[in-house]
């Protein structure tokens, strides 16, 4: 019998894998097809302290290999997630779940926080600090390795629960911004959030997101996720949580030998809605086929 | 929705760029009118989601436009290809608000979805009227086949090659209970515009996973947002904001 469990920030989970927020709405839609007990986690949509819309279509985008989003943070804000989507999520998960928070201003981020932490299936925060529109000079918190680390030890400072921070890879140096957070206060980082791409339309010779510009995902990135999560884990003590193109279970393996502790898998539910269904069945065969008995004695094990 | 394997039998041109895909297997996920699935195509990220033109146990008959390199892709598959394929995905009309005298109106692509729907409401003893609308008469399919139900059908040719010169909304007369509809925005926005009666219509989005979890097909309505894949893509007339 091989051991599938990791400790994730001082939780035990039964595997690594998370699927990612954003690509799992609060989980309705795949218990109706699967049941999600079987995951090691659920990374809920990104939440912020107001309800929001988000983007004007399209949002979406097909790439070589991936795709395009530009949704935009669309959720029906904290309280309605604290009061109605969290506690039917409890009805459908039993573990602890990761409540992804976005805003738009440190204030922002404190507010949505305050507002999931007194809810009991919350396990851990997931900051995504990774959104391009937001406060000072519309230079994104993930950006910015001081406004990293302010909006950090804001939201270390509101609850004692266990902060992941989300980190994007659109900037020159990753390490430098995962060194800032865990400096303030950070348990964990997450990483990568997405690229910044675009597509243009050859018929209407207009871009054909009418954000013009969205979030790159899919197996496309990951050989830039794993090479992200080797540096990082590289330069910091915290557990890193991959993700980035995982679609498959040897994905899961070769992110945990770069370096993660979890795994969360992002656009493969878009394509397929077994995906993470199938990676957690596939991973025990998988690890007896390349010899691992325990998958936590392989994290970072490439190194 | 359920995800399923389904075998080409047949993969054929109507016009031009149309085609008619009859698909075997189990077709139990689709349970109303107006669904669509999506389909994986090989060498392409995303499915791609076609609305179900007609049903019968072990069968789905589809028919799909090629717009792009996917479904370009997807016109060259061969008889006997294995399709993954999501089913029954998206709420689809509502047969209960036909009222005795229902109208359907397709444009181009949009008619397929119209075709079951036509089926059923005959089932249920209601004798819908049909018009169909095309650019022009080279463009024209699936006329033959509602006719072939007993039904009175229309037909508009924006060039006037065929049937009455104009747009479907030129063919909007009589007394109608309800409308059922499916074509491209403006003709949806015209329809609407024309009909002093109840409908609802079908709606088109590019859409990431089709089955309500990515959030990316949301358009605004009066009654708040609404995914088009899993609230949609069928929206009551009176909820559309133009």
């Amino acid at each position: 019998m091989v051991k599938t469990e990791v400790v994730l920030c001082g939780t035990s989970i039964k595997n690594p894998v998370i699927p990612a927020s954003g690509t799992f709405g609060f989980g309705a839609e795949f218990a109706e097809l699967y049941d999600i007990n079987c995951l090691g986690s659920i990374s809920i949509k990104g939440t912020t302290a107001e309800e929001r819309f988000g983007n004007p279509t399209p949002r979406i985008a097909e790439t070589p290999s991936g795709m395009l989003n530009a949704v935009g943070l669309q959720n029906p804000g904290a309280d309605r997630v604290a009061n109605e989507e969290l506690p039917r999520l409890a009805r459908l998960f039993d573990g602890p779940v990761m409540a992804n928070v976005s805003g738009f201003s440190v204030s922002d981020f404190i507010i949505a926080v305050e507002k999931l932490d007194p809810v009991p299936n919350v396990g851990w925060f997931e900051i995504n600090i990774s959104c391009p529109n937001v406060h000072g000079g519309g230079m994104a918190f993930g950006t910015d390795p001081e406004a990293a680390a302010e909006v950090t030890a804001a939201v270390r400072g509101v609850t004692k629960k266990p902060v992941i921070v989300k980190l994007s890879p659109n900037v020159t140096d990753i390490v430098k911004i995962a060194k800032a957070v865990e400096a303030a206060g950070a348990d964990g980082v997450s990483l990568i959030n997405t690229l910044l791409g675009m597509r243009i339309d050859l018929k209407t010779k207009r871009p054909v997101l009418r954000n013009r510009t969205g979030g790159l995902s899919g197996p496309a990135v990951l050989p830039v996720a794993l090479r992200m999560v080797w540096d990082v884990y590289e330069a910091v003590r915290i557990p890193v949580v991959g993700m980035g193109g995982v679609s498959r279970a040897e994905d899961v393996v070769e992110m945990m030998l770069a370096g993660a502790t979890a795994v969360e898998v992002g656009a493969a539910n878009l394509r397929d809605p077994f995906a993470c269904r199938n990676i957690v069945r596939d991973l025990p065969e998988t690890m007896e086929k390349y010899g691992i008995d325990d998958l936590s004695s392989i994290i970072g094990g490439a190194h | 929705m359920k995800q399923v394997y389904l075998t080409i039998e047949k993969n054929e041109k109507l016009t031009r760029d149309v085609l008619r895909l009859t698909l075997t297997g189990d077709a139990s996920g689709v349970t109303n009118p107006g669904q669509f699935v999506n389909i994986a195509i090989d060498g392409f990220y995303l499915r791609r989601p076609i609305s179900v033109c007609d049903k019968e146990d072990g069968k789905i008959t589809l028919i799909y436009k090629v717009v792009g390199d996917g479904t370009r892709a997807l016109s060259g598959a061969k008889e006997g290809t294995v399709l993954d394929t999501l089913t029954g995905l998206g709420n689809g009309y509502s047969l209960s608000k036909s009222g005795e005298k229902p109208l359907l109106i397709g444009g181009g692509v949009g008619i397929p979805p119209l075709f079951w729907l036509c089926r059923e409401l005959l089932k249920n003893g209601v004798s819908p009227s049909v018009i169909l609308g095309f650019n022009t008469a080279e463009e024209i399919f699936l006329e033959d086949e509602f006719r072939a139900l007993g039904v009175p059908v229309t037909v508009t040719t924006a060039d006037g090659s065929r049937g009455v010169r104009g747009f479907v909304t030129d063919a909007i007369g009589g007394d109608h209970s309800y409308f059922y509809a499916c074509g491209p925005l403006p003709m949806l926005r015209a329809v609407a515009e024309a009909t002093s009666f109840p409908g609802e219509m079908s709606f088109e989005e590019r859409m990431g996973c089709g089955f309500g979890a990515c959030m990316g097909c949301s358009v605004l309505t009066k009654s708040g947002p609404v995914r088009v894949c899993r609230d949609g893509p069928v929206i009551s007339k009176e909820d559309v904001i133009w």
